[in-house]
């Protein structure tokens, strides 16, 4: 199947893709789905590698977006756990009451 | 207009319906499953710009581990229904201007670099996925070698700080 789709669509749709996941953080107060749009925006950005290793014929860029994944899934670990700490303290998962480090 | 392009169009317009969902559905349950919808039309995206191997990762890395991860967590800890708190009255319109400033300086990078971007349209070539698989792993395993190897030790930081995180004192209470 040829390769007709110009660069700048990938980036398009990866942009989009990470301003989407931007919105979900400032307007979600579910530390989860905060989460979530943070692997949004994660997925985004590799997209764009992906399309610029593609473009311009280099490897590189594969290579990182398995780095990248990797250092996600680390990542996604360690907060779970500590959404899963917070709950076990506070009985609750809302991100107004994680406030105990206010000045 | 041809099969590629056509394609190009659904896959984006499921991965953008599905990143809606995800900011607009109120159980974090299906919450989690449209970022599983997104996470596999991502992948289809990347089978079409030949990195099957990034494709496969996409779909057992993101898709399997880490969204199963998500759904565990969201039983364990029955979060599917959070009841809403005092809403901030200015929160969302202020983030909705943000992400399009955001957005329109994305846009406006995208397009003031139109000539290096848009020149640049994949080749014509078909991948020869057997081949690619092999320079892939050829590199991966020469070239970036030591990065490959942090990356296990830093698996194995994460896996060693969640058991010390989550394991209950001696004594404390349930």
């Amino acid at each position: 199947m040829p390769n007709t789709i110009p660069l700048s669509w990938y980036l398009g749709i990866s942009a989009v893709l990470f301003t989407m996941g931007a919105l979900g953080v400032l307007i979600r107060r579910n530390p989860l789905i905060i989460f979530m749009s943070i692997e949004l925006m994660l997925n985004s950005a590799n997209l764009a590698f992906v399309a610029f290793a593609r473009s311009f014929d280099v490897l590189t860029g594969q290579i990182f977006v398995f780095f990248v994944m990797t250092v996600s899934a680390a990542e996604v670990a360690v907060g779970l756990a500590l959404i899963v700490i917070i709950f076990r303290n506070k009985h609750s998962i809302d991100v107004d009451l994680m406030n105990s480090l206010k000045g | 207009m041809n099969l590629t392009l056509i394609l190009f169009i659904v896959l984006a317009a499921v991965a953008v319906a599905a990143a809606a969902g995800l900011l607009i559905s109120r159980n974090t349950v299906y919450a989690a499953l449209f970022l599983v919808l997104n996470f596999a039309t991502v992948a289809v995206f990347y089978l079409i710009l030949g990195a099957p191997f990034i494709a496969l990762a996409q779909v057992t890395i993101y898709a399997g581990a880490i969204m199963v991860l998500f759904l565990f967590v969201i039983m364990l800890l029955g979060a599917d229904k959070l009841p809403r708190g005092q809403v901030l009255p200015w929160q969302r319109p202020m983030a909705i201007v943000l992400a399009a400033v955001l957005l329109a300086e994305a846009g406006f990078l995208l397009f003031q670099r139109l000539q290096i971007t848009a020149g640049l349209a994949n080749p014509d070539a078909s991948v020869n996925t057997t081949q690619a698989l092999q320079t892939l792993g050829l590199a991966l395993f020469s070239q970036y070698l030591l990065p490959f190897e942090v990356t296990s030790v830093l698996l194995l930081v994460a896996m060693v700080g969640v058991i010390v995180l989550t394991k209950k004192e001696k004594g404390e209470p349930g």
